[in-house]
């Protein structure tokens, strides 16, 4: 809790680019999507860019961005990239990989 | 009859259908590939041929059978696969641009991932089922699959989507190959992948013994067919992987009673008059120096003197050194190799393990396809196997040889130390044919001595010859067994010397008897006219006298007759004087 005052001087820096990849609507991917929106709006509000993707709709793209598991968060910016997977909903890991904590 | 008709026509029905591999001798052993549809596994350790043998299957499908096929790899990228089978004369980049073949580097870093929570493969299935449909692929590889478990934390998970993506691979009907790292202890895979490839595993082994490589391969576990349980010796060069499947042979081999000559006319005389059969084994052994290289070498050039093909394998000399010795017994072997119908392989017999010198021997004979082949010696290879070791691998090439009608000759070195000849490498149970050489040594002097211990099938002569190496080639001659036992060499000629000056002495006396025989009967004869002469004139004397005496009677009867008549006449006119 003492961290996060930190986390607005980063927000200020750059803006998040967050790309999130799901399968279609399948529980891991519904759950991923809600509790990520959940931690931007609480950590990034404003700050974001966050692109959904479902990649039984482009089946390419999984090769060129080396998914394998999903769902699969690639944070690009700011920083190094940074890859999540799963439904997010391990709060401390999700800020960790963000960088926010 | 009719039984056996019915349970071959039921096997037959409940045969699985099968994926062939391409990949020389593999199909062999499978009984036609890997299961058709079903995922296979195959592991070994590190640096065993996995990955090549997963990919071959890949590339021969591909360009052999038509069926394109999806190489993921989780271990090597694309272009580093690419490249390390280039040398195999795979083009991997052809392929792909053909749509043939389709590689997927599947890269997965534990570092740069953070686990949030519940996820799974999705990703991989979306891009393994894209990939195939892509080019539409029957064959699919994955290389190493193990290696998500490095990459991933969450077992649980991984071993859910694991077994999910077999029976995925399933549905989707396509022959797949996984390959695993073989773990510690007994387990085949570090992560127990065999516990979800059920139907087909297949064991690849890299063994150094005596520091002499040899690979090895063995199927594990073939659900639902007939297999070859033996570990198979295979061989990884610049065509790819041969596996050499020998037990898959039976005692079921043509026999030909076709008879070739070995190249010495007295030798197949003593092999009643014709020579060995084709496709016999013949095994020359004998003493160092005894001219079993010159036996070989004979064979050989009388094969290629019939235009036959012949490959000479030599464990000992070099090709050139054979060619320049035998051109001492005019033997020209290198007019055949130019023409193309001998072909000299040497090695050092360490070059490679023994099932290494099989397989390589196994893959010359089938590309040359000669008519006779010949091992110069056998005895070398002994420095990489042991003599049971040896005698395996002996036993496999001759049978392979004979399955392929080929005639073979090996030379065999015997110590003289060793007593019992019966034991040499433990082949001459094998061969059809034994020839033996041996030294005599006898009147301060080496010869040699050749002898026929055994050739099946047909009459064969059971005296000891002696051999001899001219100029002029190789011949045999009969030894000289006299009052004191077999006679070689210089003694042989002196013991001919001997009995030359004894017909001439003998010639002599006879003419010199004959002489004195007509001497004698002309004195006789001399003789015989002498008497005759002597008889004629005491004949005529005799009958001189006779004569004279028969005169004699005569003269005076007709004298008496004359007086008489006168007295007569007297009395007639005297009276008185007729009486006196």
């Amino acid at each position: 809790m003492t961290e996060q005052p930190q986390v607005p001087k980063y927000k200020k820096d750059e803006t998040y680019q967050l790309r999130l990849f799901i399968t279609g609507a399948s529980p891991n991917s519904t759950r991923a999507i809600s509790n990520l929106k959940e931690i931007c709006e609480k950590f990034l509000k404003g700050n974001y860019e966050l692109e959904i993707i479902d990649v039984h709709q482009q089946p390419l793209i999984a090769q060129a961005e080396q998914i394998v598991a999903l769902p699969l968060l690639i944070k690009k910016g700011p920083g190094a990239e940074r890859r999540l997977i799963g439904d997010m909903s391990d709060r401390e890991k999700v800020l960790r990989g963000l960088g926010l904590s | 009859m009719s039984t056996a008709k019915k349970n071959k026509s039921t096997l037959h029905y409940q045969t699985l259908p099968k994926t062939e591999t391409g990949i020389i001798g593999l199909d062999e052993i499978t009984g036609g590939g890997l299961p058709k549809g079903r995922p296979s596994l195959i592991c070994g350790e590190a640096g065993c041929g996995k990955t090549l043998m997963s990919l071959e299957f890949l590339v021969r499908g591909a360009i052999q059978f038509n069926e394109p096929g999806v190489f993921m790899a989780f271990e090597e990228k694309a272009s580093e696969l690419t490249m390390n089978v280039a040398s195999m004369g795979f083009d991997l980049d052809k392929l792909q641009a053909e749509k043939k073949v389709k590689l997927d580097y599947v890269h997965i870093e534990r570092s740069e991932i953070e686990e949030t929570g519940e996820y799974n493969l999705e990703g991989l299935f979306i891009r393994l089922s894209h990939a195939i449909d892509s080019i539409k692929a029957k064959r699919v590889v994955l290389d190493t699959l193990e290696n998500l478990f490095s990459g991933l934390s969450n077992q649980t998970i991984l071993r859910a989507e694991l077994r999910r993506m077999f029976q995925w691979l399933k549905d989707k009907g396509v022959t797949a190959i996984i390959t695993g790292e073989k773990g510690d202890g007994d387990s085949l895979t570090r992560q127990g992948l065999e516990e979800y490839v059920s139907d087909c595993v297949i064991l690849l082994d890299h063994r150094v013994i005596n520091q002499i490589s040899t690979r090895r391969l063995r199927i594990i576990k073939y659900r639902g067919s007939v297999h070859g349980t033996n570990e198979y010796p295979f061989l990884i060069d610049e065509e790819g992987i041969s596996v050499l499947p020998i037990t898959s042979l039976g005692l079921e081999k043509e026999v030909s009673s076709e008879r070739i000559s070995s190249g010495i006319p007295a030798m197949d005389a003593m092999l009643g008059g014709k020579g060995f059969f084709r496709g016999s084994s013949v095994l020359v052994s004998g003493t160092a120096g005894t001219g079993k290289t010159s036996i070989a070498a004979y064979f050989a050039n009388e094969t290629c003197k019939r235009k036959e093909k012949c490959i000479y394998f030599a464990f000992e000399e070099s090709p050139k050194q054979i060619i320049r010795n035998m051109h001492s017994i005019d033997v020209d072997l290198q007019k055949h190799i130019d023409k193309g119908l001998l072909q000299f392989h040497a090695s050092r017999p360490t070059l490679h393990g023994l099932e290494m010198h099989l397989v390589a021997m196994y893959k010359i004979i089938k590309k040359f396809k000669p008519r006779a082949v010949i091992l110069d010696p056998i005895t070398n290879l002994i420095t990489v196997g042991s003599v049971s070791e040896v005698k395996a691998m002996l036993i496999r090439l001759i049978d392979f040889l004979q399955e392929e009608q080929i005639s073979v000759m090996f030379t065999a070195l015997t110590l003289n130390n060793i007593v019992n000849e019966q034991t040499d490498e433990g082949v001459s149970s094998l061969v059809d044919a034994w020839i033996l050489v041996r030294d005599i040594e006898f009147n301060g002097e080496r010869n040699r001595g050749m002898y026929i211990m055994k050739s099946r099938g047909m009459k064969h002569s059971n005296q000891v010859r002696e051999f001899i190496i001219t100029d002029k080639g190789l011949d045999l001659v009969e030894v000289y067994l006299g009052p004191d036992g077999v006679l070689t060499g210089s003694a042989r000629e002196a013991q001919k010397l001997h009995e030359q000056t004894g017909d001439v002495l003998r010639d002599f006396a006879v003419s010199s008897k004959d002489r004195e025989l007509i001497r004698k009967r002309k004195v006789l004869e001399a003789k015989i006219s002498n008497l005759q002469t002597e008889f004629e004139s005491a004949e005529e004397e005799l009958n001189k006298i006779y004569q004279q005496e028969e005169l004699i009677k005569q003269v005076t009867r007709t004298t008496r007759e004359e007086i008489t008549n006168r007295r007569r006449g007297e009395q007639l006119i005297k009276k008185g004087g007729k009486n006196e």
